[in-house]
């Protein structure tokens, strides 16, 4: 590949360099072999326009996403916002999300109490006992594969084996979020418990303890920060999910607290509902509810960050 | 490990043994830990069955016709997905067309162009656009970006480019080409930050040597980058092929949610998951066996692309 560059361009490069030597020098024109020089340098400087052309237009986005939200999610923001249900008549002023605000709390902390665990453990199976064996293989490629499966696919699925027979309501939604956070969870504290250091556990193996033993009290704990990671990151992805809580939760305009029986809310199908109506107060609390909803997730995605800086494990 | 000769010794295996930390408790372990993988596996061959079984109905109504036949009319009871299979397809295919080289280029430029104060607020930039949930894409794109950006530059291509049948107005707003250019926003991120671990994998020493035959940083990047990275770019086009084929909401809510296929790109189709979540409030019987047998045709059409780029990326990071 890159003698390429030597047999092509060998003597181009030649001259280019002369260029250089001489410009530095003199500055001056009659320079023998500057055409294909500025030629090269044209192309050059033009790519360096377009890749920072895209820089800037994949900015652009950012800015004016977080902007808009600030500025009419903002406006419409207010404390009865937070401590109030959704009015019933779409034309109403007033009112808020916090029927979407409990249901989401519900069953993100349903799904997490459930798919944290058990993903970690997992993730320890792969790591520390699987150790390239195939059924270790099969378990990462499939999760792997499963945080490809469309989020709706999810919520379908847990409609056809539970929902036909319990009816809609939270833990249907959190068990759709739980199968959505299993996987992302298996795979980041896989790569976190990599990264322990060998010689932590052969440490702790001569000093005479099980393999079960060096898990929980030195592996777990030193790659801890590191799953938080993980944890948070999956945390915030279920918390701005929609599609799988349309066939699993449903959505109330009631406060719910009920854990089963009866359909439930999240911030993220009040928010949908809202941008679909034709009302100004209905999109003026889809708005607030988008602002809402984005410093939750975001909290959470700094707090990922925060314990991944704690993390003292390095590549 | 050794002969415990010294059983008083702290270092004394025994030591634990006798607390009752034996291999019992350590095979337990081993099995639990096993388990939890295993409910991974088990979960997806469930899901493929469940949701199967729950769509033969609808399949064996319209055979093979439910894939390759485009009339999609529930009240008549037919029940065939091919414009869903079609604007997923397109507005996926129009995500990439934006999202890729755009991508690539923030990668690029983090990599090979940006000096170190300037990476880490871009990357959190980039990042934070993937931390934004879709149903907020959603709302921002139907009430911001569509009327006022996407509406006038739909309208004025098909204006001047009209005469391609996949250009022809008039424009409506709601269409495969709004749902695409969203989506291509939402998938930067994925292709931006993959890309940017293949570029910074390659060894420097190849960019010394070719900025040592004299190459501009445009030669080197082209000649000692690129080339070493295709393999692995593919593979995070891919994966941002397969987040855009599942994304729902924004899809759902700028497609237009019109069951027919139409060539233009600024007229207002379906997909497969749009057509999921809009139809799930009023479907009942046969209809929601069809929605959840789109699904199944969703998730083998994701898998495939997955596995795909799974396989490509695997072997990429091996070589």
């Amino acid at each position: 590949m890159t003698a390429e560059v030597q047999v092509v361009d060998g003597p181009e490069v030649t001259s280019r360099l002369d260029n250089w030597a001489g410009a530095r020098a003199t500055s001056g024109a009659g320079l023998r072999g500057t055409r294909p020089g500025a030629r090269r340098l044209l192309r050059d400087r033009s790519m360096t326009f377009l890749i920072v052309a895209s820089v800037v237009l994949t900015l652009v986005p950012v800015i004016w996403i977080l902007a808009q939200i600030l500025m009419k999610g903002g406006s419409a923001m207010s404390w009865t916002f937070l401590t109030h249900s959704t009015p019933f008549s779409m034309m109403k002023q007033g009112g808020g999300f916090l029927n979407g605000l409990i249901g989401t709390a519900i069953m993100v902390v349903l799904a997490s109490v459930v798919s944290i665990p058990l993903g970690i453990l997992g993730a320890v199976y792969v790591v520390e006992y699987g150790k390239g064996n195939w059924l270790a293989k099969l378990i990462r490629f499939f999760s792997d594969v499963m945080t490809g499966v469309p989020s709706i696919f999810v919520g379908v699925f847990v409609y056809t084996a539970l929902v036909v027979k319990f009816k809609y309501g939270a833990i249907m939604g959190a068990a759709s979020l739980a199968l959505i956070m299993m996987p992302i969870i298996v795979r980041s504290s896989e790569e976190m418990l990599k990264l322990v250091p060998s010689e932590l556990k052969d440490a702790s193996h001569a000093l005479g303890a099980a393999k079960w033993q060096t898990i929980t009290k030195v592996v777990l704990p030193s790659a801890a920060p590191g799953l938080t990671t993980g944890a948070m990151l999956a945390v915030a992805r279920a918390a701005g999910e929609t599609a799988p809580l349309i066939m699993t939760a449903l959505g109330s305009l009631q406060l719910v607290t009920k854990l089963a029986g009866s359909p439930i809310s999240s911030l993220t199908l009040l928010i949908l509902n809202g941008a679909g109506q034709a009302f100004e107060a209905a999109q003026a609390r889809a708005w607030a509810g988008a602002l809402e909803l984005l410093v939750i997730v975001l909290v959470f995605t700094v707090l990922a960050r925060v314990f991944a800086s704690r993390s003292r494990l390095t590549r | 490990m050794g002969p415990s000769d010294s059983s008083s010794s702290i270092l004394s295996a025994d030591r634990w043994k006798r607390k009752g930390a034996g291999r019992g408790a350590d095979s337990l372990f081993a099995f639990l830990a096993g388990g939890c993988g295993v409910l991974v596996l088990l979960a997806l061959a469930y899901m493929v069955i469940s949701t199967t079984r729950t769509a033969l109905p609808a399949f064996r109504a319209e055979g093979l016709s439910f894939v390759t036949g485009s009339n999609w009319d529930p009240s008549n009871g037919s029940y065939q997905i091919l414009p869903f299979i079609y604007g997923t397809v397109v507005t996926s295919v129009i995500a990439l067309i934006l999202a890729v080289p755009m991508s690539v280029g923030v990668a690029l430029f983090l990599t090979e162009y940006a000096p170190k104060w300037l990476r880490a607020p871009i990357e959190y930039a980039v990042d934070l656009l993937a931390a934004v949930p879709s149903v907020v894409y959603g709302l921002w794109g139907l009430w911001v970006v569509l009327p006022y950006v996407l509406r006038p530059v739909s309208d004025f291509l098909a204006r001047y480019l009209g005469f391609v049948p996949i250009f022809a107005g008039p424009s409506t707003g709601l269409s495969y080409f709004a749902a695409g250019i969203i989506l291509s926003i939402m998938i930067t991120p994925i292709i931006t930050s993959l890309s940017r671990e293949i570029f910074r994998s390659v060894p420097s020493a190849d960019r010394h040597a070719a900025y040592a035959l004299g190459a501009t940083r445009w030669e080197m990047i082209k000649e000692a980058v690129l080339p070493r990275s295709r393999g692995g770019v593919v593979g995070a086009t891919m994966l941002g092929l397969g987040r855009a084929l599942g994304e729902t909401i924004v899809v759902a809510m700028l497609i237009g949610n019109n069951p027919v296929i139409n060539l233009s790109i600024f007229k207002p189709g379906g997909s497969i998951a749009g057509a999921i979540a809009n139809g799930w409030g009023e479907a009942t019987g046969i209809q929601i066996s069809a929605l959840v047998g789109a699904g199944v045709v969703l998730f083998v059409i994701t898998i495939i692309v997955n596995m795909v780029a799974r396989a490509i990326v695997y072997r990429f990071n091996r070589a």
